[in-house]
């Protein structure tokens, strides 16, 4: 049964079904993964749209094995994804590292719930936000976007294979329980409107190819199984013929390449968005489905003659480090809301400086931050003393 | 006294499938593994397939360091998940061949459950596993292979578990192709890789090899060698026995052969006949609607 890869339209539709539908837009073609709360959806579509484009979905044992076969995929040149909530991403941490070490395009949408554990599998949590960036052992650099709709997802999702092709390494969604099961309109462009961005291929012979020599940009062109190039791909510390190499100098060269080619192409990467900004006394930082709260609690404090402005995080990881260091130049407080008891709070912390107050306004989960909180943490920091 | 010149001594008849700048090797003098990756480079050069055509995946071990020495696309992954790997390797590009080489340890310990679901699926697979009794690369500690009584570091008083047999274990499983040699019976080991190569679904192919370094040195046989006999001699040939009966006991017998080889649709043949709706609704035989109408009412 043939089927359209692009929906182009107006849609009504849930968080994880856009997800689905973005991942097949930018031209994902293999799903492997293992069901779970509130991410099942994403598996469920998949498995329906799938062969509708010539694409393959299984579902595996377990997510150590959805994680291990979307890498494999991707060797194999399809574009490739997986989708999970809190368990399964543990389960996910080893084999994302090897997708990092090795340098592996890859999406792996992470619709979170309340943990710690089992914890509420049916109600919203944003605690892995940390995991996600130091969940798996060793040094790198690792990209996170952070939907807070429906649309977002679909746009987000394209947008996270473009960039996992671009810069060759799993790329996170650290979506929520609530984004993904809230229906909203969801506009699919036509084809021919959306980016769509594919791995760099090896320009050279095979005699003259080292599978990881980085470009000028830092990344490294990549061959695919079955282009005769007869590369080595390994979790163990490599040099640019990708051959294990036991020396302090090879792991030197080697995080510094994928680290590198996060920290050197920024602004290639990070995307936030303003509110109310320019002459804010306070910035409300906020991701996710908390930065639809924020958005609502800085209208209301406006309203009460509250100079309070907004930072939508659209990508969380790599931290946008120097924007925030500016701002806490300029504003007197910065508040993060987050469903979780205090984690993106503390990169404000550490690039504030002390310059201005940061102050967290925290739920563990089950139930979004209600806006009327923020505006009080609003209105209570711009009543204390600078 | 006249001397070959000397790129002639330093071929090699697999040079071409060797990553020779690699060479040398980790392996211990004296280890199985080098036998079996003869083997297997043999048969990849027997099977005709085109070199871009063959990939070989690993997990982690002595044996997971094969994929680092074949020049082939290949993939030395975390431990215990090469199969899964290779699953997606093979599910994105079909028409190639994808063979998984790795140590009992790795494949049927941490990676048990993927050996299973693999071989349920009749994954298109080619799985050659190296059974030689023991974690070999951390120095000799106990493995799901490891005979009853047998010492390793972790056993030091005797192994107080029972072993798996994987050759059973496969065939219970569904692999549609299952043989078991020692390294010593390398033509034949040579053969039935070549045969596991060509053959469309999950083959498993489970060779008794010696660990002189970690394992024979700890149970009093030392030298490799004698190793390699003590599994030689006690070896019997029985071939497409049941595979309950394909039993390694080495008071008696360590029986080789090859146990199954069945033409079953692989994964990829049943999910395009699901999706094209060559397949019949489960069940297949409905339900009568009328006649639990029937009792309802009464
Ligand atoms: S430790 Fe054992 S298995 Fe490993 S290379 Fe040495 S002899 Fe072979």
């Amino acid at each position: 049964m043939a089927g359209k890869a692009v929906l182009t339209g107006t849609h009504f539709m849930n968080g994880d079904e856009a997800c689905c539908e973005g991942a097949l837009a930018a031209g994902c073609r293999f799903f492997g993964g293992y069901p779970i709360t509130p991410a099942t959806e994403v598996a469920e579509r998949m498995s329906k749209r799938l062969p509708q484009v010539g694409g393959v979905f299984i579902q595996m044992e377990d997510e150590i094995a959805s994680m291990a076969a979307i890498l494999g995929a991707s060797w194999g040149g399809r574009k490739s994804m997986t989708s999970t909530s809190g368990p399964g991403f543990s389960l996910m941490m080893e084999n994302i590292g090897l997708g990092l070490c090795t340098e592996t395009p890859c999406v792996i949408c992470n619709v979170q719930r309340a943990g710690p554990s089992t914890g509420l599998p049916t109600l919203v949590g944003q605690g892995d936000m940390m995991q996600a960036r130091w969940g798996s052992h060793g040094p790198y650099e690792i990209i996170a976007l952070c939907p807070a709709s429906p649309q977002e997802m679909f746009d987000f999702t394209i947008r996270a294979f473009n960039l996992s092709e671009q810069f060759r390494l799993p790329v996170l969604i650290m979506a929520d329980e609530v984004v993904g099961h809230m229906n909203e309109r969801v506009v699919i462009p036509p084809a021919d409107q959306i980016e769509v961005i594919d791995r760099a291929k090896p320009s050279v012979s095979p005699a003259e190819y080292l599978p990881y020599r980085p470009g000028p940009d830092g990344v490294a062109p990549m061959a695919n199984f079955g282009d005769g190039y007869f590369m080595h791909v390994t979790g163990l510390t490599h040099d640019q013929r990708g051959y294990p190499t036991m020396t302090p100098a090879a792991q030197v060269e080697m995080t510094e390449r994928i680290v590198g080619k996060i920290r050197n192409n920024l602004d290639r990467i990070l995307d936030y968005e303003t509110l109310l900004l320019d002459d804010a006394q306070v910035a409300v930082v906020a991701y996710g489905i908390s930065a639809r709260s924020a958005r609502g609690a800085v209208l209301a404090a406006r309203e009460a003659g509250l100079k309070a402005g907004l930072v939508k995080l659209n990508v969380a990881w790599p931290f946008p480090e120097q924007f925030i260091r500016e701002l806490s130049h300029q504003v007197k407080c910065m508040i993060m809301p987050e469903i979780n008891l205090g984690q993106m709070v503390l990169e404000l912390e550490r690039l504030a400086q002390g310059r201005c107050a940061v102050r967290l306004v925290a739920h563990p989960g089950g139930t979004i931050i209600s806006p009327r909180r923020i505006v009080e943490a609003i209105g209570q920091a711009l009543k204390e003393r600078p | 006294m006249t001397t070959a010149p000397a790129a002639a001594l330093a071929r090699h008849p697999h040079d071409d499938l060797l990553r020779t700048e690699r060479i040398p090797h980790i392996w211990c003098s004296g280890c199985g593994i080098g036998i079996v990756f003869g083997s297997l480079m043999a048969a990849i050069t027997k099977s005709g397939l085109p070199r871009q055509d063959v990939a070989v995946v690993s997990g982690i071990g002595c044996t997971g360091r094969m994929a680092g020495y074949i020049r082939l696309d290949s993939f030395h992954t975390t431990h215990g998940r090469a199969i899964p790997f290779a699953t997606g390797l093979q599910l994105a590009r079909p028409q190639g061949k994808v063979i998984v080489a790795s140590g009992d340890g790795d494949l049927l310990a941490i990676g048990g459950n993927h050996f299973i679901h693999a071989a349920r699926r009749n994954m298109d697979l080619t799985i050659i596993c190296v059974n030689n009794f023991n974690y070999g690369m951390t120095g000799g500690q106990l493995a799901p292979s490891t005979p009853y009584g047998a010492k390793t570091t972790t056993t030091p008083q005797g192994n107080p578990d029972e072993p798996f047999n994987f050759c059973a274990l496969a065939a219970a499983c569904g692999a549609s192709y299952v043989a078991r040699w020692t390294a010593l019976h390398i033509r034949r080991l040579t053969n039935t890789i070549l045969e596991a190569i060509h053959h469309r679904g999950f083959s498993f192919v489970e060779v008794v090899a010696p660990c002189p370094t970690a394992f024979g040195r700890r149970n009093k046989i030392r030298g490799a060698l004698d190793l390699l006999r003590f599994y030689y001699d006690r070896s019997v040939v029985k071939n497409h026995i049941a595979p309950g009966e394909a039993t390694i006991d080495f008071d008696h017998h360590l029986v080789v052969g090859k146990f199954v080889e069945l033409d079953r649709p692989t994964f990829l043949d049943h999910y395009q006949m699901v999706n094209r709706g060559q397949v019949e609704a489960w069940p297949a035989t409905g339900v009568d609607a009328s006649a639990a109408g029937q009792r309802k009412a009464g």
